[in-house]
Parts: C-alpha cells; sequence; structure tokens
C-alpha cells in the first residue's frame, strides 16, 4: 500500500496584528512548526501501514524552510519526503494551492491512498483536501474519526456528519481527511533522527511539473483576491468594572441578579 | 498577470532591511549579495505599498481574459437537508441571499439535491427563494459527495449562477470545495460578512492568516463564486405565508451519478453536548492554569444552569471535550449570556461567539481582545471573583431557602 500525507509548516504563533500606524503585519516571530493537525493524518498512515506494509510518504508545499517539516515527519517514521517550492507558487489561494499539490501528486506516482489533516491552524479552511480529491478525480471522505478496516480495493471508515456517523466503504484510491484525536501520535524518534539525517528530501519546483503553465500557480492561478486586510470592528457600548476582587465580585453577583441569571 | 520586480539599482543595504523588515513572511533573501523574493512570499504587496518608493513594483504582465459578469445570474444557497430536514442554516442563508439579491437586483435560488420531495422544495420557497431546483430523479437522501457534486455542477451549467452560498455543516464543508476545484473558481470558508459590489462582486469577510486580523475577500474574474458560512453567523428571517417562487424539475443522466463511495450504515451520534441551543455559557479560557481548577468554572455554569465550554487551547490540551469549544473550528453559539473566564479573546474565538446578546468577559489584562467584543468587561482576577460569585450564589440561596 503506496500512502501519501499532505502536511504543511505553519506559523507557531497565531498572535498576528496589524500596527495601526503602517497598517503593516506584525508578527511575533518567524518560528514555524508543524501543523498540530498533521500529526493525526501521519499516526493514520503509520498504524495502516504498520497493518498492511508499504510506505508512507509526506509531501508539503511551502517555502524552502518547510524542508523541516518534512523531516519531523520522516523522523516520525515517514519513508519519503517531497517538498513543492517555488516562487511561482507564491500567492496561492486554495483552489492554487490544491492544484499544484495534485500537479505534484500526479508526479510522484501513483498511490492508494492519501491522507490530511482535518485543517490548518493558520488558513482555517479545511477545504485544500477536498479540493485535491477533485483535482485528482479521486473519491474522498472529510472528517474520518476512524479508520475500520483497509483492503487492496477498499477502505472503510466512520465519518462524523455532525448529527449522524456514517459507515462508509471507499474504493481505493481515494483521499480522507482525518479528525483530531483519531489515534494519539507518536513523538518523532531521536534514533530514527539519526538514521535519516542523510535521508535527501526530494524539491519539485515548476518545472518538474506536467502543467507548466505559469497562469495555473500562485497568485495568477488564484481566483480569489484579498482586498483588504483591517483589525476587527470593535463593540462600542461596554461597561468597565474595576476594583478589588470582593468590589468586582458584588458588581458580577449584582449584574447577573438584575439580569435574572441568577 | 502579475509578478513581483526587485529594482536592483535601487537597492542598497538600507532598503533591503527596510523590505526585510516589512515582509511579514519572511521571503525576502540575500543569496551572494544579491536580494531576491522567495516561494515564503504570499504577494500580499506590502513591500510595494510600504517599501522604499520604486523599490519593489508589482508588474502586470498580461492579463487574463475577463469574464462577462452579467451572464451569471442569481444567488443560489445549497439547501443542505442531510438526514431528511433542512439545517438551519439554509434558511439564515436564504435571508442573507435576499439582503444580497436586492442590492444588484438579482432572483433568489435555493438548490435541492436528494431528498427533493416536495414539502421541502415548498418550505424553501416560504423562507424567500424564488425558485428551488430540485434534482431528484435518481439520488437517494443520503448525502454521498460525488452525485451530489456531480448535480451542482450541473445545475451550475445549465442555470449559471452569480453566486453559491454553502453552510458549514461537515457535508456543505466538502461539497463545496469539490465544486470550487471543478470550476476553478474562489472558495472562501466560514465567512462572518457577506456584502455585494454593483458590479456582482460578493465581498467576502473573514478571520485570515490565524491571528486577528479580518479579510476582505474578493473573486473578480471567476465564476460562480463559491463561500460557506457556519450555522448561527447571520440570523433566519421569518418564515412567509405565501410562497410566490415556483419549483423547477432538473434532469441529470444517471451515468453521472456513480458513487465510489457506499453508505453501508448510519448511526445517530450520542447526543448530550449542545452547545448551540444553550441559553447560557460559562466558557474557560488559557486563564485556567491547571485541568482541577475547571471545576471552578463547572461548578459556576452548574449554579447558573449553564451549559459549559472551552477554548481551542484547552480542547488541544486534552482538558475539554472537543464537542465543547466554541470558536470557528468549533461551534458557533449566539446564547442569551455568555461569560468568559480567563479567555483573551482570538478572532476565532469571538468569530463563534459574537453573536451572544450578552457578553460578560473577565480577564486581569485590560488589553485582551475580548474586551473589544464584551459588554461587560470585568478586570480582574478569576482566582479571586469565581469563588466569590460561587460562595455569594450558594449563600444567597441558602438564606432563601
Amino acid at each position: 500500500m503506496k500512502i501519501l500525507v499532505c502536511i504543511k509548516q505553519v506559523p507557531s504563533t497565531t498572535t498576528v496584528e496589524i500596527d495601526e500606524v503602517t497598517g503593516v503585519l506584525k508578527r511575533d516571530s518567524a518560528e514555524s512548526k508543524m501543523n498540530p493537525y498533521d500529526l493525526f493524518a501521519l499516526e493514520t498512515a503509520f498504524r495502516i501501514r504498520e497493518e498492511k506494509g508499504g510506505t508512507v510518504t509526506v509531501l508539503t508545499m511551502g517555502p524552502p524552510q518547510a524542508k523541516i517539516a518534512l523531516q519531523e515527519a520522516v523522523n516520525m517514521g515517514a519513508d519519503e519526503a517531497c517538498l513543492l517550492t517555488d516562487r511561482k507558487f507564491a500567492g496561492a489561494d486554495v483552489v492554487a494551492t490544491s492544484y499544484t499539490l495534485a500537479q505534484g501528486i500526479k508526479k510522484l506516482g501513483a498511490f492508494d491512498l492519501l491522507i490530511c489533516g482535518k485543517q490548518t491552524t493558520d488558513g482555517d479552511t479545511a477545504q485544500v483536501g477536498a479540493e485535491v480529491a477533485e483535482f485528482l478525480n479521486w473519491p474522498h471522505a472529510a472528517n474520518v474519526s476512524h479508520v475500520e478496516s483497509v483492503t487492496d480495493e477498499y477502505i472503510n471508515v466512520s465519518v462524523n456528519m455532525e448529527l449522524v456517523i456514517q459507515q462508509q466503504q471507499i474504493t481505493l484510491p481515494c483521499l480522507i481527511t482525518v479528525e483530531k484525536d483519531i489515534y494519539t501520535p507518536r513523538l518523532p524518534s531521536y534514533k530514527r533522527k539519526l538514521q535519516t539525517i542523510n535521508q535527501p528530501v526530494q524539491v519539485m519546483t515548476l518545472k518538474d511539473l506536467t502543467d507548466q503553465d505559469e497562469n495555473h500557480y500562485g497568485l495568477n492561478g488564484s481566483p480569489t483576491q484579498v482586498e483588504k486586510i483591517f483589525p476587527p470592528i470593535h463593540t462600542t457600548e461596554k461597561q468597565v468594572m474595576t476594583g478589588t476582587s470582593a468590589e468586582l465580585t458584588d458588581q458580577l453577583f449584582e449584574l447577573l441578579t438584575a439580569m435574572k441569571m441568577i | 498577470m502579475k509578478e513581483l520586480v526587485i529594482h536592483h539599482e535601487l537597492i542598497d543595504e538600507a532598503v533591503t532591511a527596510k523590505l526585510q523588515a516589512i515582509c511579514p513572511f519572511g521571503a525576502f533573501t540575500v543569496e551572494n549579495g544579491h536580494l531576491s523574493v522567495n516561494a515564503a512570499c504570499k504577494m500580499c504587496g506590502l513591500c510595494v505599498k510600504k517599501g522604499p518608493a520604486g523599490a519593489v513594483t508589482l508588474v502586470e504582465k498580461s492579463s487574463a481574459p475577463s469574464i462577462d459578469k452579467s451572464l451569471w445570474r442569481g444567488i443560489t444557497v445549497f439547501a443542505d437537508t442531510t438526514e431528511g430536514r433542512i439545517h438551519p442554516v439554509t434558511f439564515e442563508l436564504l435571508g442573507k441571499a435576499r439582503e444580497l439579491a436586492a442590492v444588484i437586483g438579482h432572483p433568489v435560488y435555493a438548490l435541492l439535491i436528494g431528498s427533493g420531495n416536495k414539502a421541502t422544495a415548498q418550505e424553501l420557497l416560504h423562507y424567500g427563494a424564488d425558485e428551488v431546483f430540485v434534482y431528484d430523479n435518481t439520488i437517494q437522501g443520503t448525502f454521498l459527495i460525488e452525485p451530489f457534486t456531480a448535480a451542482a455542477a450541473d445545475f451550475i451549467n445549465k442555470v449559471k449562477p452569480c453566486a453559491l452560498l454553502v453552510g458549514g455543516t461537515n457535508a456543505g464543508r466538502s461539497l463545496a470545495p469539490r465544486i470550487a476545484a471543478r470550476f476553478k473558481t474562489g472558495l472562501t470558508a466560514d465567512c462572518t460578512s457577506l456584502e455585494i459590489k454593483p458590479n456582482t462582486d460578493l465581498v467576502q469577510i473573514r478571520p485570515a492568516f490565524g491571528g486577528n486580523i479580518m479579510a476582505k475577500i474578493i473573486t473578480a474574474n471567476n465564476r460562480p463564486q463559491l463561500c460557506t458560512v457556519r450555522y448561527k453567523i447571520f440570523s433566519a428571517p421569518t418564515k412567509q405565508a405565501e410562497a410566490s417562487g415556483k419549483i423547477t424539475r432538473m434532469e441529470i443522466d444517471s451515468d453521472k451519478l456513480q458513487s465510489r463511495v457506499k453508505v453501508l450504515q448510519t448511526t445517530p451520534k450520542e447526543q448530550g453536548i449542545d452547545l448551540t441551543a444553550a441559553d447560557v455559557i460559562v466558557v474557560a479560557g488559557r486563564g485556567i492554569k491547571n485541568k482541577k481548577d475547571l471545576t471552578l468554572v463547572k461548578e459556576l455554569a452548574g449554579l447558573m444552569h449553564a451549559q459549559f465550554a472551552g477554548t481551542r487551547p484547552l480542547i488541544e490540551a486534552g482538558w475539554v471535550d472537543p464537542r465543547q469549544q466554541i470558536g470557528l473550528s468549533g461551534r458557533t453559539v449566539s446564547p442569551k449570556l455568555i461569560i468568559t473566564v480567563g479567555i483573551s479573546g482570538s478572532v476565532q474565538f469571538v468569530a463563534g461567539m459574537k453573536g451572544s446578546a450578552t457578553i460578560i468577559a473577565i480577564n486581569n489584562d485590560k488589553n485582551a481582545g475580548i474586551f473589544n467584543v464584551a459588554h461587560f468587561a470585568v478586570i480582574g482576577d478569576l482566582y479571586e471573583i469565581v469563588p466569590g460569585l460561587i460562595q455569594k450564589i450558594r449563600s444567597g440561596r441558602e438564606s432563601a431557602a
């Protein structure tokens, strides 16, 4: 079984602010980490490999620094890693990102199963998985909460549809996005780190893909445009309570009593 | 087609430093004394707007042919009918679609796939749809991604709607991206506000960059425009006694409705925690230092007959059940009263609760973002205020008893 996991490197901090004077984005630190939801996708892949045999490949699109996230996945147990990086990919929205990933996947070879995390912590859209499946013309299931069984032809999964759980049988090849907590992710292994220290990360650029039309990638391939960014609008009528803890407790008690809440 | 061009004749060390300071993504790198932009660039254009004049410019190389927007008419709402009943987010979206359609003089459509019995379609007319398009010839009621995508694609090809609004349910969030990829058009997830321009461009507003920033997103040269909106972000319109619209049956070849996904079994999920229906919610955040301290917040919730909830960091720490998460990646709630305890107020959290009628926030940091949306800002130590309040409520009840 050939399994592919798509991961993303995300900023460690989610506190981004706009400088009110200059309108410039302020980032507290440039530190990055692997998207936490991807750990569950990796763990799902490792468990299936343990049962069925085969390989786990990790793929990411991003700047050259994203190699670090791939290396971490290799230290956890991935067999191969590939980075899609090109300045021409910059400014990609969901469609352009998914298209680029799908192009990369087609080039990497025939996979049986593609696993993604539920969403990323920076984009928060939870859309890339389904769009990649569409570009590959594969079936997909999002919000997979449990993998029941895997055969050479099918994967049987439980899908969280909010009010109900669907038991689905999906024909391979297919894509699944897994819920947080599907399994407990393993930690990167120091021993593996030493073993894989010289393992190269495969790098693919636009020139390595089948479709090399620049108009299909990055900002040019992105139907959506960010027209403006601005700080959230704030409520103006508000009552501020200050004082000692005892005073605040009294004020709060009176407020809740007046609201008939206690 | 746009490209960033660095004008090297204007670049010196000072300019390089300035550009590197401006770029929030660290995309300016110097190799062998040569400044270049790497793949970390998000094409945000800040270096062009805020950088030293003329050092970096955005050059239009050749523009894509522009589409004729007047050919795309109608604000469409995908009717989410998973498990046989119309999900209430559908009505909320019909209300919003009506507002948007009025601005540009378009009709409001509803797209009903699957369990398209007459009563369901009729119900959509009562909530303001001018026309309900029904695909039910061969599709069963269960949500299956491939036939649903095929039916939606057939509808888009035949009717050419200007925009398609999809509820941010698990089904909607699976369907919308497949449609967007098939038509290579824009999709904006979890919009918190929608407006429309006279040229029919939908202005989609959502939190972005994973931080305290809102982004206005448009799909300027592709149709249809797609977005998803979570339940309880907009208000549902009142049901009209008279329905004036019509129901149109759509036909699609059954060979387009093949599914490589088979639903073997459907089981109801265990219920119990339903934050979205709660009138009062007490929610804990990162100001809680230990898991055991959560009992304080839970006790207050219990005394007030309120639902207890948590923010994403507490869910990720494993302290709180994921079903009790409030925020964009959890539940969106709009109770009569919400009390936030030790919550700084990230934009994702605020997006999930800002519809609450009354917001009381307890936090010891007077600059916490939550105070920007709170109606009552209690600036103090939760570890003193919450136990004090619990005691006062208890003793009040004892003396009354």
